[in-house]
């Protein structure tokens, strides 16, 4: 076994949820006692997420934290885990969102049978092969991991999802499972190459990979990449490998919806960095106007149906489909703007779509309808919930002042000097985002009171009668719903987001300083430099 | 200590330095009252009014105390920095910026001042109200002060939500959350033309930085300097609502009238002029004669269509609105001038916002006192009820009609003689335009005057939209003195500031290029305030002398009808982009969800027999496969770690 300086963090970060799970499990038969340990587990692995970036130098070696050991070593698999910046804050990420969702689904309304112990524990669980996921440093390990990671997500979305949640929780396996089959390929076909290369013995060690395969010729890249390829397109959903994800999203509860959208499908794009781009070079090269095109047209086309949907948690699939093409843009216009653009992208998007996401989740718990059309005027009634949904709204279309604005504009300038024309159809793509933002905002909680969720239903702030100062009590009528603005959980769950979106919006040095220097690491691996040059401050490699 | 950045430019010392807080006193009273909710309630309108008050004071200090000579760089922090790309979060503290600080705190301060008694009627709600216009005044300053275009973006979106939040006060009502939604559409629009200016910039010099910027741009090709130029213009046409993005700008009257002032007439809305005269190192080269000569076209076609609409409407603040629209026409016109208008827009731009601020608090008074009644038909022989109101809007009007020596005659006279004093038939077009614009102005000023607070009383008799009579009358003291003052400096500004302010501007947009025109400067003037004369006896002759009907007349000419349908540029909108729009994203939602995924799905049925078939077999084979790929996953890594460390 070998390890590096403060490797016990990580081990830690992979243990602590497992542990959470197991212990979470056992106490199924007490709701309260199980959500509370869930609660203390997820908050203990956010701050030791929290210590894994403080000990982490961004000047210092690629991967740090690593430790190591033999796995299966007839074939040279090892069980190793470490972390880039990227992969860093994607854990500090997860370690953020896992107890807000735990404290949004403490009341959630769980199908006949099925106890909160058991659904926080599958979260905690795939909490802790997520982390596995982006820490795993060799390659057939990380396979490995893709895999399994499906499957706690599955029974998240089959057993507590929504109506329709067998049909969503099988597409989402069957799409998955099949991209990671024909990844599985591409992984084995390494290791052959890898033999070949040192003479016996290969390794799946991705840093050795990296050395030995990727100057492989261009036609053997493009296979690889395409194997590849398909699975991490399928997981960020990139246009038209992307029709499982509204689905999941609609079926699975509101917690795993964030999950599934703020932390797994990063993976993709997680992948289209570590894997894709180092791995093979020249085939990365060679099929950007692939992968360029299917961006662009993810930007606009999940945008258009973000406008056109009627279903709010189908909307937010969508919202995230045109976001993924803005990732995917900036990975592929290969400049270190762009690219670190991309990966605080990814820190961004999970931060403001996982607020929309419980936002909206606390829309429907009180009206009881995923429906648009079901609400309208809503704000009168709750003017707090308005005003998160609209400050996760305009985190979401990139509003200076808001995180997001941060790494869309990374993004977009960053891409332009390498890709102009893919960077202003992009770009067009920002009157779309406030199109469906504000229509959305506008249907749910502007105009008078209307929908069948929320006609007959009276707020719960002081009555109207206020400025009298008088308590006069309003009188009830028996169909009378009363819906209530936000209470203290819900505050105590939305407080950080807000706080992080506002402050790494005025102050992003924090994430950009952590990711730069892999991102630059990333560029040099794919071969490629900087396109708008500079006397100083250029990106170096060794 | 002071280091030199660039020719001009040195790092801000002294009163300077504290500019940071110029647009931290507004966003902290933002802040506090947005997150102390209902507990500011008593005190909120106060605190409000404070911040900006303040921040005011703040900017009178450092007008007097900095040397403006030089511009003053203030970094405060890195914002974005990723290699090449190094954007500060810092402000430049300039001739331009400090007056433009003077005039956003000075006019948002009495704003603030006659919202406490404009708003009284809804007093839960009122510190929202102020927390929003707090939030803009802020927005605003960061807009202007900024020391970079990305900067400069950040204020500048920034200033889009405030006023789309407080056009959409009354969100309870349809209309509103419509106006308020299409006026942020319509600037994103514009911020696309924006955005894609600061990506050719990086690409093509390395910086978003002012500084570095226009000591880059001596050298580029002509291409790349016009299309920025163009693209800075479209920014500049969605926020001061130029043609063709004029549409939102009367939409946006659905809020409260004190946001009208403010944002809608006297700041936000004339960003797009700062936006073009700050970027006057691009503008005044050589190379960029073409773009130059579009934002000329753009300003001159705007005035016409807001002038000539503002004759038709009969809605006290949408007659001001296109007004507003017709008056940024003018400024862009100028700045399109080149170094002759600079100075001249900016006067213009100033000036305007005394006039035009008071206009429209006089309209919010007039509101105020009818039970919110906004349709001129309705109202009539106003003065007597409410002198004050009606002195001070009188004032306005004179100023804004070009009356000689009140503050527009002086602004709006330059910018005529500038456009005159162009080569060849440039300057009989341009000049042509803006006189004709002066004589349309006077003629629907007038008309709005007689309207409302001359002639008789016709809405005596008729209930409001609510169902109450009218009982007018003059309005609190809040509401008053800020009119007053406004009135003052619409009579007196003008003169003192033509005097002085193109020379101070000096160091920040240069020297004021003097024109020779066919006529004097003096001939210029008389033939200006002739036509205007014109203008205001036609209304006279045509309102004035007979009464007219509460009910607006349907029998009337294609020319009425296309101005009272915005020139038809709504129905233009609603059959190139929101139909086919609606049409697309259905059919795409169709495709999606039969076609894309039907394709799948289809192909799955296909290979495995009906697709009943398929699902039910699909899930109990899923379900168990997945449960045992965990089981034997689980065996396998726990067998494989026995192996290894027995």
């Amino acid at each position: 076994m070998t390890s590096s300086s403060n490797s016990w963090l990580l081990a830690a970060l992979l243990l602590l949820p497992l542990v959470g799970a197991a212990v979470v499990t056992g106490l199924r038969g007490n709701d309260r006692v199980a959500k509370l340990t869930a609660l203390g587990f997820s908050l203990a692995e956010f701050a030791l997420a929290i210590g894994a970036w403080i000990a982490y130098a961004p000047d210092g070696a690629r991967i740090q934290q690593h430790f190591s050991f033999d796995w299966i070593p007839a074939f040279g698999v090892h069980i190793s885990f470490g972390v880039d910046g990227i992969a860093l804050v994607m854990i500090a990420v997860i370690g953020l969102l896992v107890p807000l969702v735990i404290g949004a689904g403490w009341a959630e309304k769980l199908p006949e049978g099925r106890t909160a112990g058991g659904f926080f524990a599958l979260i905690l669980l795939e909490q802790a092969l997520t982390v596995g996921v982006f820490a795993a440093t060799d390659v057939f390990l990380f396979y490995v991991l893709f895999e399994i990671m499906l499957i706690p997500m599955y029974f998240l979305i089959g057993s507590y999802g929504g109506a329709r949640r067998q049909y969503a929780a099988v597409k989402f396996f069957l799409y998955s499972f099949l991209g990671g089959l024909i990844m599985l390929a591409s992984v084995i076909a390494l290791y052959v190459m890898s033999a070949d290369e040192l003479g016996g013995q290969g390794t799946f060690d991705w840093a050795t990979l990296v050395q030995t395969v990727s100057d492989a010729p261009l036609s053997t890249q493009i296979w690889l990449f395409l194997g590849f390829f398909i699975a991490f397109a399928i997981k960020a959903p990139l246009v038209p490998l992307h029709t499982w994800l509204p689905d999941a999203t609609a079926e699975a509860p509101i917690g795993v919806a964030v999950l599934l959208v703020g932390i797994l499908d990063k993976v993709g794009t997680f992948g289209f960095l570590r894997y894709l781009l180092p791995l093979f070079p020249a085939a990365s090269e060679a099929l950007t106007p692939l992968v360029l095109v299917l961006a662009v047209a993810g930007v606009i086309y999940g945008s258009l149906l973000a406008v056109g949907q009627s279903d709010m948690k189908r909307f937010v699939a969508y919202v995230s489909i045109a976001h993924f093409g803005f990732i995917a843009l900036g990975i592929f216009a290969f400049s270190s703007q762009a690219m670190t653009g991309s990966v605080t992208y990814m820190v961004n998007h999970s931060i403001a779509t996982g607020m929309l996401i419980l936002v909206i989740g606390m829309v429907i718990a009180r009206g009881g309808s995923s429906r648009i059309a079901d609400y309208g005027g809503m704000a009168k009634l709750t003017p707090l919930l308005a005003g998160t949904l609209l400050i996760a709204g305009l985190a979401s279309l990139s509003l200076p002042g808001t995180s997001s604005f941060i790494s869309e504009f990374l993004v977009l300038v960053g891409s332009y000097p390498n890709a102009p024309v893919y960077t202003i159809i992009a770009t067009v793509g920002m009157v779309f985002a406030a199109l469906y933002v504000l229509w959305l905002y506008q249907r749910i909680m502007q105009g008078p009171l209307r929908g069948a969720a929320l006609v007959g239903a009276t707020g719960g702030a002081a009555p109207a009668t206020v400025e009298g100062g008088g308590g006069v009590a309003v009188a009830t009528e028996p169909e009378t719903k009363k819906i209530l603005d936000l209470n203290s959980r819900e505050k105590w769950v939305l407080a950080p987001l807000v706080l992080l979106i506002v402050g790494l919006g005025l102050y992003p040095k924090p994430v950009l300083a952590t990711v730069q220097p892999s991102v630059d690491a990333t560029m040099c691996a794919a071969g490629q430099t900087d396109p708008v040059q500079s006397a100083e401050r250029q990106l170096q490699c060794p | 200590m002071t280091t030199t950045l660039a020719e001009g430019v040195v790092d801000a010392s002294g009163a300077a330095s504290a500019a940071w807080l110029l647009l931290a006193l507004p966003a902290l009273g933002a802040a506090v009252l947005l997150i102390g909710g209902r507990r500011t309630d008593k005190w909120g309108h106060l605190l409000g009014s404070g911040t900006v008050i303040a921040a005011f004071a703040l900017a009178v200090v450092t007008f007097f105390g900095t040397d403006f000579a030089q511009q003053h760089n203030l970094h405060l922090w890195d914002w974005i920095s990723v290699n090449q790309l190094v954007i500060d979060f810092g402000l430049r503290i300039d001739a331009l910026s400090i007056t433009f600080v003077l005039l956003i705190t000075g006019v948002g301060s009495l704003i603030h001042i006659y919202s406490i008694g404009y708003m009284n009627h809804e007093l839960r709600d009122r510190r929202r109200f102020f927390a929003y216009l707090n939030l803009f005044v802020s927005a605003m300053l960061l807009l202007v002060l900024g020391n970079s275009f990305v900067t400069l973006y950040f204020g500048w979106e920034g200033v889009g939500l405030a006023s789309y939040l407080l056009i959409g006060w009354y969100q309870g009502k349809d209309f509103a959350a419509t106006a308020a939604k299409k006026a942020f559409l319509m600037n994103r629009v514009g911020d696309v033309g924006l955005a894609l200016a600061i990506f050719l910039m990086f690409k093509n010099f390395g910086s978003t930085q002012y500084t570095e910027v226009f000591a880059a741009v001596g050298d580029a090709p002509t291409g790349l300097i016009v299309a920025i130029g163009l693209l800075l213009l479209l920014g500049a046409c969605g926020k001061s609502g130029q043609f063709p993005l004029q549409a939102w700008l009367p939409d946006a009257m659905a809020g409260p009238t004190p946001v009208s002032a403010l944002i809608h007439a006297a700041t936000m809305v004339t960003a797009g002029v700062y936006l073009i005269a700050r970027s006057s190192p691009i503008y005044s080269l050589p190379q960029a004669a073409d773009a130059r000569l579009v934002v000329m076209i753009i300003g001159a076609v705007t005035i016409l269509i807001g002038c000539v609409i503002g004759c038709a409407y009969d809605d006290f603040k949408k007659v001001l609105a296109y007004s507003t629209v017709s008056q940024i026409g003018y400024m862009i016109l100028a700045v399109g001038l080149g170094p002759a208008g600079y100075a001249f827009g900016i006067l213009h731009l100033i000036t305007h916002g005394f006039f035009k601020a008071g206009l429209f608090l006089g309209a919010g008074s007039v509101m105020h006192a009818m039970n919110d009644e906004g349709d001129i038909r309705r109202l009539g022989g106003l003065w007597k009820k409410m002198p004050i109101t009606f002195w001070t809007w009188t004032l306005g009007y004179l100023a804004l009609i070009g009356f000689p020596f009140l503050s527009g005659f002086f602004s709006k006279d330059e910018i005529i003689n500038a456009a005159l004093g162009q080569e060849g038939p440039r300057g009989w077009i341009f000049g042509g335009v803006a006189l004709l614009g002066a004589g349309l102005t006077a003629f629907y000023m007038t008309r709005l005057l007689i309207l409302v607070f001359l002639g008789k009383a016709r809405w005596t008799g008729l209930k409001s939209a609510d169902g109450k009579d009218y009982h007018p009358h003059e309005s609190p003291t809040t509401m008053t003195v800020p009119m007053i003052i406004l009135a003052v400096g619409s009579v007196a500004g003008g003169f003192i500031l033509s005097m002085v302010l193109p020379d101070f501007l000096v160091p920040a947009i240069g020297e004021v290029q003097e024109t020779h025109g066919a006529l004097s400067h003096t001939m210029v003037g008389i033939l200006a305030v002739a036509i205007s004369a014109i203008g205001a006896g036609i209304a006279y002759l045509i309102f004035g002398r007979s009464e007219q009907p509460v009910e607006r007349p349907q029998r009337v000419t294609f020319a009425v009808r296309a101005a009272r349908a915005d020139l038809f540029g709504n129905h233009l909108n609603e059959a190139l982009f929101a139909r086919p729009g609606t049409w697309l994203t259905r059919a795409l939602v169709y495709v999606d969800n039969r076609g894309v995924d039907g394709l799948v799905n289809g192909i799955a049925a296909g290979l495995g027999g009906s697709s009943g078939r398929l699902r039910r077999t699909q899930t109990g084979f899923v379900r168990s496969y997945a449960l045992s790929m965990l089981g034997g996953s689980i065996l396998v890594v726990a067998a494989l770690l026995v192996v290894r460390f027995a």
